[in-house]
């Protein structure tokens, strides 16, 4: 199993599934098929979740490699990766306008993309789940950290 | 032959070759197609602030059903005479300035909604009454719920329906604004329940508008749909591919609307005549307010319009610009923008992944509207459906599937819920479940502990919106989990599941993994109406309705009878391998009892022996489903794609 998917092909084969299985496709044969159809419907649309954000993706994966993320338990990061997520957060406290946001949320997806990329070659060339699963913990501190960025962006369009 | 049934069994055909097994899981078999006059007749309304309608799929085509005078649009407006008389539609329309307090309009604002909901009452000339969950309206005829007035117009256009097909309709898509939340919903399921109509399915408004759009243009990629109606603004973006329609994201604003701009533009006049509003009478402002609109439509094709009305006292006469009117209404324009950027934050799209942006609502005729969505995404919006139209037309398409009515197109529509579900925890703050915009169906779960040592039971508050405090959010149910073992705190494990259907209703479980005790909840919010609440309605309102609901009754008990025994047949023609001797002699004695019932019995007897052939039918069904979708999934781990 590769951490490298292709996107479009995930879509179009998690709609050909719904297809197969969506309630609605047995609207007239009463609650029984329908019941199983949705739990079908649900199982699909949950292996789609995961599967298509690379992160998610990512955690799972090192999960079935023996190298679980463990978020809560293991806060270690290394020393520079911490000192600029500080800077980092400075930066979003500081910031006033929707532009000097954009510039925010821009460096962040520069960088999750960067790490994404690392997390491709450990796990898909040189197999390295445990350093993997510690790209991911960090990842998920950007994550967050983006998310963060929209809501002030939603704040400041109120 | 209809082109409906002829299609169907190409589609069967086209199945077999693929996956022959989930092809017996149609309905229709070659040689078994339901009789054409057995076709349900399924109805979509689009249940709108200013004007409803309703359309339905004749020879594989959807179009909108004219009243008796040809008219399509029904004014979403109900007057209360005294005795218990009502006028819907145009007759209640015309009586708005002469009988304001008693002819309501824009009730779909009102819907689910607390008197501390609702903006700009002062400007409304009803007489509100403060009730828990949902105000209710003083008229001539005693109190109304907006339950009770949107259930009039619902009745209104069934009973077009009806009189257009002479005879019952089986079930109805309604349309709702994708914002609107589980109060706002169950407030439009109960006023469809109360006008006597089998709801199929509540449908987001931008999504039906985008199944009538996609269909007839054959569209691919990302669409953003514009809804700007009378009285709220949705935003949808969708992908479409080969017939699935994917809801990305939605956003919006459950009151805002094409009334706003009308308030805005009354407000304007106000302080160029210098009259304060507080001197006006409620015909003054119900004056106003058609003055406005008058106006405001007349902008739409002009650089400037009159705006003349007689007050009370003073008369106002003035020319209005249009470029005044943009401005006075900028504010509001903006608004509509704001929820759009956010939309497509949520689908992490750009505005030029966007392949076209389709305009929904008759508030999107304002020029100024028209300029703005086109100078944000830098592209024309395309307008050639009618805008007041579309919402039903996509709507009937869905109800007509939904009946089990296969439509010439091979739709899925994969819709997502439009806000976030979650429960509370300490301190009064929200632990989010389900984010918005996950596609349904879904089950998602979390982990939660105990606080207390010994704590033996938990109380849960299930809760919708956004905001991180409880008090920001709607509150949708609350129950509790008793007999949890005495542990220390925080060794407990309970597992909170949120199960949302296709329907977009929420259950809620929960269950302590060390015991095992577990307490469930299928949420109505507490803004809905009970069911005793709904019967004491249809007593007292529609009481010829209860009749006519009789007689349907019947009818329908007979139609799910035959579909239930020709479904088993069909099922048995194939997948009787699946089946013990045993099991098989048990499925075919029920099979005798529902013909038995069939014959002689009435409705609930009928429904008794369909619904023991459907339970003894369920496991067989899990079965040849199983086989038909591992068959779909074999060769391909979907955990690997």
């Amino acid at each position: 199993m590769r951490f490298a998917q292709d996107r479009a092909q995930l879509d179009t084969r998690w709609k050909e599934l719904q297809r197969e299985a969506h309630p609605d496709k047995f609207a007239a044969q009463g609650a029984a098929a329908q019941r199983v159809a949705m739990q079908w419907s649900v199982r699909i649309n949950e292996a789609y979740q995961r599967l298509k954000d690379p992160l998610r993706r990512a955690g799972y994966l090192c999960e079935l490699l023996g190298s679980p993320i463990n978020a809560e338990r293991n806060t270690d990061m290394p020393a520079d990766f911490l000192i600029q997520q500080i800077e980092w957060r400075e930066d979003l406290d500081e910031a006033e306008t929707a532009d000097d946001l954009d510039k925010i949320a821009l460096r962040a997806s520069l960088s999750q993309r960067k790490q994404l990329s690392k997390i491709e070659q450990m796990l898909d060339v040189d197999h390295d789940y445990a350093a993997a699963a510690q790209q991911v913990r960090s990842l998920m501190f950007i994550e967050r950290f983006a998310s963060e960025i929209d809501a002030r962006i939603d704040q400041l369009e109120q | 032959m209809p082109a409906s049934t002829s299609w169907n069994n190409k589609h069967s055909l086209r199945n077999k070759q693929k996956y022959s097994a989930m092809a017996l899981l149609q309905l229709s078999e070659p040689g078994q197609t339901p009789d054409p006059h057995q076709r349900r007749i399924a109805i979509g309304i689009d249940l709108g602030t200013t004007h409803s309608l309703v359309a339905s799929v004749r020879n594989g085509v959807s179009e909108c059903l004219p009243d008796a005078q040809g008219r399509v649009l029904l004014p979403s407006v109900v007057r209360y005479l005294e005795g218990g008389r009502t006028q819907i539609g145009f007759d209640a329309l015309a009586a708005q300035v002469r009988d304001p307090c008693n002819t309501i309009s824009s009730v779909k604002r009102l819907m689910g909604r607390g008197i501390a909901d609702i903006g700009n009452r002062s400007r409304m000339p009803y007489q509100f009454i403060d009730k828990p969950g949902m105000v209710t309206l003083q008229t001539v005829a005693g109190e109304k719920s907006p339950v009770e007035v949107s259930a009039e117009i619902l009745a209104s256009l069934r009973q077009r329906a009806e009189d257009t097909f002479d005879d019952d309709i089986y079930g109805a898509v309604i349309t709702v604004p994708a914002y609107f939340d589980e109060a706002q919903r169950q407030a439009t399921k109960d006023a469809a329940q109360l006008a006597g109509l089998n709801v199929l399915r509540l449908i987001n408004e931008p999504t039906a508008a985008a199944i009538a759009y996609g269909l007839d243009n054959a569209s691919e990629g990302v669409f953003a749909v514009y809804d700007l109606g009378g009285g709220t603004f949705d935003i949808s973006i969708l992908r479409l591919s080969q017939g699935v329609f994917e809801v990305v994201s939605t956003g919006g604003d459950s009151a805002l609307g094409g009334d706003d701009y009308d308030r805005a533009l009354v407000d304007w006049v106000l302080a160029k005549a210098g009259i304060a509003a507080d001197t006006l009478t409620a015909s003054d402002k119900a004056s106003l307010l058609k003055a406005a609109r008058e106006c405001k439509e007349a902008l739409s094709a002009a650089p400037s319009a009159r705006f003349s009305v007689q007050l009370s006292k003073p008369t106002i006469n003035l020319e209005m610009k249009a470029d005044d009117f943009e401005a006075t209404s900028a504010y509001l324009t903006q608004r509509t923008l704001v929820a759009v950027r956010k939309a497509l934050r949520d689908a992490a799209l750009a505005k030029d992944e966007v392949a076209g942006v389709v305009m929904v609502g008759g508030s999107t005729r304002m020029p100024q509207v028209h300029k703005a969505v086109a100078g944000f995404f830098g592209r024309e919006p395309l307008v050639n459906l009618n805008p007041d139209e579309v919402v039903a037309l996509g709507a009937a398409i869905s109800a007509n599937q939904l009946a089990g009515n296969n439509t010439g197109a091979d739709l899925l529509l994969l819709d997502v819920i439009p806000l976030s579900l979650g429960i509370e925890t300490m301190g009064g703050l929200v632990e989010r479940i389900v984010p918005r915009n996950q596609t349904i169906p879904t089950a998602m779960a979390q982990d939660f502990t105990t606080y207390q040592d010994g704590q033996t039971a938990l109380a849960l508050h299930v809760v919708q919106g956004e905001r991180d405090l409880v008090a920001d959010c709607r509150s949708l149910a609350r129950f509790e989990l008793r007999g949890i073992p005495p542990m220390v705190a925080g060794a407990a494990r309970i597992r909170v599941t949120f199960t949302v259907d296709a329907d977009g209703l929420l259950s809620v479980n929960a269950k302590e993994q060390v015991s095992g005790v577990e307490a469930r909840i299928d949420v109505k919010p507490s803004y809905g109406l009970s069911d005793e609440e709904i019967a004491r309605m249809l007593r007292e309102s529609f009481s010829t309705a209860q009749q006519d609901m009789k007689s349907r009754a019947l009818a329908e008990a007979q139609v799910d009878a035959d579909r239930m025994i020709l479904a088993t047949r069909s099922a048995l023609a194939v997948d009787s391998d699946l089946l013990s001797g045993l099991e098989l002699a048990q499925i075919e004695t029920l099979m005798a009892g529902v013909a038995a019932a069939r014959e002689n019995g009435d409705a609930a007897t009928i429904a008794a022996a369909t619904q023991a052939l459907a339970k003894g039918t369920e496991s067989f069904a899990a079965q040849r489903m199983n086989r038909g979708i591992r068959h779909a999934l074999s060769g391909k781990n979907i955990e690997s794609v």
